[in-house]
């Protein structure tokens, strides 16, 4: 017989007559893997709802709570639901194991188990869940969490959708000049300082970094996954961006390093958000008039003179704790009517 | 003539080791007296789900020593607890007998 190579895992078999317990681990044991038993569904739940299991063979037949339940239980859960379920069930009991694989177990096993397809199948389980790991992995690398985690669940395909959304932009002030006058290590190094330090006030605030274009980022907020409050949350993040600079600008100056300036603008309103390029390469992003205008007054921070800038709609988001000062109505370029901003003073 | 499986027996055996088959094999007795015993009371009861549990448990455990006549027998009570059926008959001492014989070569190959 040929032996798969295969990592050692931890397992958790879950089945209420002893001597199937014993047989599968023991099986199990054999192929290398560390296992743990439970004898009911109760227990087999609260057991792998630690989180330190990398697949579970569940048996149908139980007391207390049969696997249907404790599979209906972990797929509701979603740390749980990435981890492989394998059912384990007598010959006849086939029609409940169809339901199972149906509602979203990995795959299943007949008893008496047959020791080839167990290692066959428990492996096969877990490597492809070591395959879907690192493509969530890599996937939250480049896109986000949030986009990660709707492209896991619901496949790619290019288009978009109307949303009512907010979004973020945000730049450097003066950026070419900086990186200009340093070495190119030391300011891709600073960049990448900078980029952190603003994704974190962002994600903190349930917003997504959508794009980053040179030293500038665009981040949305209530899109992909909505929130009632994505104005309050995307102009606290702006403020949490600003923070954040001058702490950074204080540790910079204090090692006689550049400081750096930046300019946000914040608008909210109806815009189409999706996937767009092409099969091969393609970003989620936004478009429309919001979007636009976001970007208008963020270059409109410069001549104001004020770091933090928002249209009205996102204005009318907002509880009574953040300060605004009224910056008047401004015509945009390629703007047909007036647009009253505000410049957020603080909490 | 040989009341299990033995290609199921053998290899059971050779995937899990002869030492452990025999705890596998004393485990098997022990519960199957128990889960006979549960049969015999649930009747009395009329419990056909803890009836049919031990019924199924019997069934499944002689399945893993190809003792495939006694899981036949085991099967048809299992099948009866989920009808709501009492009418076993002698079908107990029946599967009583079958497990006695299956322990006897059971033993004898321990």
């Amino acid at each position: 017989m040929s032996q798969p190579s295969s990592e050692p895992a931890r397992l958790l078999v879950v089945d209420d007559n002893k001597v199937n317990r014993m047989a599968l681990s023991r099986h199990l044991e054999l192929q290398g893997h560390m296992v743990e038993t439970a004898e009911n569904g109760k227990e087999g739940l609260e057991k792998f709802s630690s989180g330190m299991f990398d697949l579970m063979l569940l048996d149908i037949e139980m007391p207390v709570m049969n696997g249907f339940e404790v599979l209906a239980a972990c797929l509701k859960d979603p740390e749980l639901r990435q981890i492989p379920i394998i059912m384990t069930s007598a010959m006849e009991e086939l029609d409940a194991v169809v339901k199972c694989v149906e509602l979203g177990a990995e795959d299943y096993l007949t008893k008496p188990i047959n020791p080839i397809l167990l290692r066959a199948r428990v492996n096969a389980s877990l490597e492809k869940k070591r395959l879907r790991d690192e493509q969530r992995k890599l996937f939250r690398t480049f896109a986000t969490k949030e986009v990660a985690e709707e492209l896991l669940r619901t496949g790619f395909s290019l288009g978009g959708k109307q949303v009512t959304a907010t979004v973020l932009f945000a730049d450097i002030r003066s950026f070419t000049s900086i990186a200009e006058n340093q070495d190119p290590v030391e300011t891709i190094d600073l960049l990448n300082r900078y980029f952190s330090m603003m994704f974190d006030a962002i994600t903190d605030n349930n917003g997504t970094v959508n794009q980053m274009m040179g030293d500038g980022l665009l981040a949305m907020f209530g899109a992909p996954i909505f929130f009632e409050d994505h104005r309050e949350k995307a102009v606290r993040a702006g403020l949490k961006m600003l923070e954040r600079l001058k702490e950074f600008n204080q540790e910079q100056c204090e090692q006689g390093k550049t400081q750096l300036h930046i300019g946000i603008g914040i608008a909210s309103g109806k815009m189409t958000v999706g996937y767009t390029g092409t099969q091969n390469r393609a970003i989620y992003t936004c478009i429309g008039d919001t979007v636009n205008l976001a970007d208008r007054i963020e270059e409109y921070t410069k001549e104001a003179l004020h770091p933090l800038i928002i249209d009205n709609y996102t204005r009318e988001g907002l509880p009574d704790d953040i300060k605004l000062d009224d910056l008047g109505r401004i015509i945009f370029k390629g703007k047909n009517q007036a647009v009253n901003v505000f410049a957020v003073r603080g909490e | 003539m040989t009341l299990l499986d033995m290609n199921t027996f053998n290899e059971l055996k050779e995937s899990t080791g002869e030492d452990f088959i025999k705890e596998l094999i004393g485990t098997f007795f022990d519960d199957a007296v128990v889960q006979m015993n549960e049969m015999k009371i649930a009747i009395a009861a009329k419990d056909a789900e803890t009836f049919r549990r031990a019924a199924h448990s019997l069934k499944s455990n002689a399945n893993t020593f190809g003792a495939t006549e006694l899981a036949s027998l085991a099967r048809e009570l299992e099948m009866m607890g989920r009808e709501n059926n009492f009418e076993v008959g002698n079908r107990l001492e029946v599967l009583k007998e079958a497990f006695e014989s299956v322990k006897k070569e059971l033993s004898e190959l321990r």
